[in-house]
């Protein structure tokens, strides 16, 4: 079982390997001229504005939160998935409840606004 | 191959009624305008109504449910009403103040009902995944239920603290579970229970560190010495009604659990379980008793009293006995009335935005508010065991039971810090009555939802004062046929 | 093959969580959180449980850890300043550590000596086991999550929402 994974360790050390020469070879051959245009981080070409280390606004961890919630209820649906099958019908209405009565969560907070930004 | 019957789903009927209804409530929730939110209050108590009838439905289909990991028997039906009678008087209690303290927002209702929900599955569950999910649930939903006043620093402080120590306090009690698991291979209790004993693996110190995580985990809710430090600090940053629900509701879904793990399925090692019983018993009545004389909150007193009546309760578990099993359920019946009155009872004296609550600003009540002041009388005197009030019964017959297992050390504490919490629960009698002033509580009359709440608090801290057999002969029935093989524990 | 895998992961989440207490600076300490969180997940698949470990890096090292730097920037918590060490926590906490860490070493060590540990192979743990076990043995637990995730939704919003 555990040899199937064996490419996912290969492709690990494999990345691991070229990030280290990338970064390694650029530290070894490259140039270095610093001056205070290339020391300011990089904004998408805009000058920079402010601190990077401002305060974020609490909508964003509203977000984070529900959006882990759902995350979790689509994790159980993998295994339903695989084994749906042999479930048959009533691994379908076990599915159908769970679902429903998370929709029922939905159905609350986008009518609460929760999904609207600025509410 | 699936085996669910329909008789399963009429197993968790009550469950599956107040989820059903809680769903509702939280649906709708935002439909209404803030002036109408008071409607899904008494939506919910229709729920709880609707749950209890439910409970008498499946009291005549008893038995397993879903491969055995839930056990409707008369113990869970007993605590499953337990649960719905203080959610119905929270309720009643939170309408006005809701409104008052301007947080009339539906999701109140909602958490206490899911709340309700997870304490009956804690009950009713001989599954330890069960058991823990239904903890997870009662216990979220009090976090938010305890920083409901969203902007109170006290509220989003008792919150925070309750979900930091809490999280923790889950985090052994699943740490137990493991170990459980990893050393018997099964998380249901029925099995557990079997394999303890045929194995004999009762002597393994791993099994005890088991016991003792799940013990810390439970102890928590409970809050016994020493994981009591939460309880002050969150009795009083919680919204009033909230910490009726919590310094109840929590602690006796919790005790039922301790009942099930410590005194059923453990009790092949019950010479740990008792010595940590024992040991905790004595810390949390000491603690607890002496702390509340110091306490000027009226809040914060009656947090430290809820710690001293978790330590009494303990006393009556570590007895082991079916007779100090059914005197623990009857206590916590008594318990719920009078702490669940009290609680409730503050609310509307304390004013908007809980502002009186320290012990003078009870000064003269007797005089200006007679009514209020007789129900809080009723209340302190029952809380510190005078005779005629359930609380004194209740008392009795926890140490009636410990005498009748030898534990005389153990009865000795707990009657001298009885007398001692005599002092602080007549102090705000004493306050009330016989000194003179004008008190700081608010003089506007009492709602009609909360009357009747508090009716019921009295009327059944009386009846059950004088005719306890009313309630201690089912105590009785439900303490037999599961522990009676708890008698030889020891 | 497994048992030197697991020691070099089991040392790694080990090193890792110590670097989580350890770090200054909140943002270090999430980055090495995900390095525990990462090694666990090996650790789950050295013992074949594999839809665990692939469900541990999505929603523990994927979702959670957002959340977690969303709370670290929310909070604007820069590098903590060194605070002078509580009395209680030295005098009393970290005897009362090294006590229970000890007992645990010394129990778990003496119950499971020359016992072999499951190997990876022995057991299967792919999605169709769990969705076996879930959806036929504990349907019930299953569907109570569900109540679970709307008290967490109902929570998050009344917490969290500015207005609600």
């Amino acid at each position: 079982m555990l040899e199937a994974y064996l490419p996912v360790l290969v492709h690990f050390l494999v990345v691991l390997a070229l990030g280290l020469i990338i970064l390694g070879l650029s530290a070894w051959v490259g140039v270095k001229r610093p001056s205070p245009e290339k020391l300011a981080p990089y904004e998408c070409g805009m000058p920079p504005v402010g601190d990077a280390r401002e305060r974020f606004s609490i909508s964003f961890y509203l977000v984070g939160m529900l959006f882990i919630l759902f995350d979790v209820e689509v994790a159980f649906l993998f295994p339903w998935a695989v084994v749906y099958k042999s479930l048959k019908w009533p691994g379908f209405l076990e599915m159908f409840l769970y679902i429903a009565i998370l929709l029922a969560g939905y159905l609350y907070i986008w009518k609460k606004g929760a999904l609207d930004w600025s509410r | 191959m699936i085996t669910v019957q329909a008789s399963d789903f009429i197993r968790i009927l009550p469950q599956e009624i107040l989820s059903a209804f809680a769903i509702l409530v939280m649906v709708f929730e935002p439909f209404l305008p803030s002036s109408r939110k008071v409607v899904l209050g008494w939506f919910s108590l229709l729920g709880v109504v609707a749950a209890g009838a439910a409970a008498v439905r499946t009291s005549y289909s008893l038995g397993p449910a879903f491969n055995a990991s839930i056990a409707a028997d008369p113990f869970s039906i007993y605590f499953i009403a337990l649960f719905l009678l203080v959610a119905a008087l929270c309720l009643l209690g939170s309408f006005n103040y809701l409104q008052r303290d301007n947080i009339n927002h539906g999701e109140f209702y909602a958490l206490i009902l899911m709340g309700t929900v997870g304490m009956c599955f804690m009950a009713a569950s001989t599954e330890l995944i069960m058991i823990f999910l239904g903890l997870e649930i009662s216990s979220l939903s009090t976090y938010v239920l305890a920083g409901f006043k969203r902007h109170d620093g006290l509220s989003n402080e008792a919150s925070l603290k309750y979900f930091l120590l809490g999280s923790f306090a889950t985090a052994f009690f699943l740490y137990g579970i493991a170990f459980v698991y990893g050393l018997t291979g099964t998380t249901n209790l029925m099995t557990l229970s079997e394999r303890l004993s045929r194995t004999g693996t009762g002597g393994t110190p791993l099994l005890w560190v088991a016991i003792v995580l799940m013990f810390i985990g439970l102890g928590f809710k409970v809050s016994t010495a020493p994981f009591h430090v939460w309880t002050p600090d969150v009795y009083q940053g919680a919204p009033a009604p909230v910490t009726a629900f919590l310094s109840v509701g929590p602690k006796a879904a919790a005790f039922a659990v301790i009942l099930r793990i410590f005194l059923g399925a453990f009790h092949a090692v019950g010479s740990v379980s008792f010595q940590m019983l024992w040991l905790s018993a004595i810390l949390t009545m000491v603690v607890g008793n002496l702390a509340a004389l110091w306490q000027s909150n009226v809040k914060r007193l009656l947090a430290y009293s809820a710690i001293a009546h978790a330590g009494y309760v303990l006393v009556g578990i570590a007895a082991g006995s079916a007779e100090g099993v059914s005197a623990v359920l009857f206590y916590l019946t008594v318990y719920a009335l009078m702490n669940v009155g009290a609680f409730i009872l503050i609310a509307p004296i304390a004013g908007t935005g809980e502002r009186a609550l320290r012990v003078e600003d009870y000064t003269g009540l007797g005089y200006t508010r007679p009514g209020v002041a007789a129900c809080l009388t009723v209340f302190m005197l029952s809380l510190g065991g005078i005779p005629t009030t359930a609380g004194f019964l209740g008392k009795f017959y926890l140490f009636r039971a410990a005498i009748h297992a030898h534990l005389i050390g153990l009865v000795i504490v707990a009657v001298l810090t009885s007398v001692v919490s005599v002092y602080y629960y007549l102090r705000l009698v004493v306050v009330m009555y016989m000194r003179e002033g004008q008190p700081q509580a608010t003089s506007e009359p009492l709602p009609l939802a909360l009357r009747v709440a508090l009716a019921t608090s009295v009327i059944g801290i009386f009846v059950l004062g004088l005719f306890p057999l009313l309630l201690k002969k089912k105590g009785e029935a439900e303490a037999s046929p599961r522990h009676t093989k708890l008698a030889q524990v020891r | 093959m497994i048992a030197p895998l697991f020691y070099i992961f089991a040392g790694l989440a080990i090193v890792a969580a110590l670097s989580v207490v350890l770090q200054r600076t909140p943002v270090y300490s999430a980055l090495s959180l995900i390095l525990v969180l990462c090694s666990l997940a090996v650790i789950y698949l050295l013992l074949g449980a594999q839809f665990l470990a692939v469900i541990q890096v999505i929603v523990y090292a994927g979702a959670i850890m957002v959340l977690f730097v969303f709370v670290i920037m929310l909070l604007n918590a820069r590098q903590e300043s060194p605070t002078d060490h509580s009395l209680f926590a030295r005098r009393l906490g970290l005897p009362l550590l090294a006590v229970f860490l000890a007992e645990v070493i010394f129990v778990v060590v003496g119950h499971f000596s020359g016992t072999v540990f499951a190997a990876g192979a022995t057991f299967d743990g792919g999605p169709g086991a769990v969705g076996g076990l879930l959806f036929r043995n504990y349907v019930l637990p299953f569907e109570v999550t569900s109540i679970l995730i709307l008290v967490a939704v109902m929570g998050a919003v009344v917490l969290a929402k500015k207005q609600l």
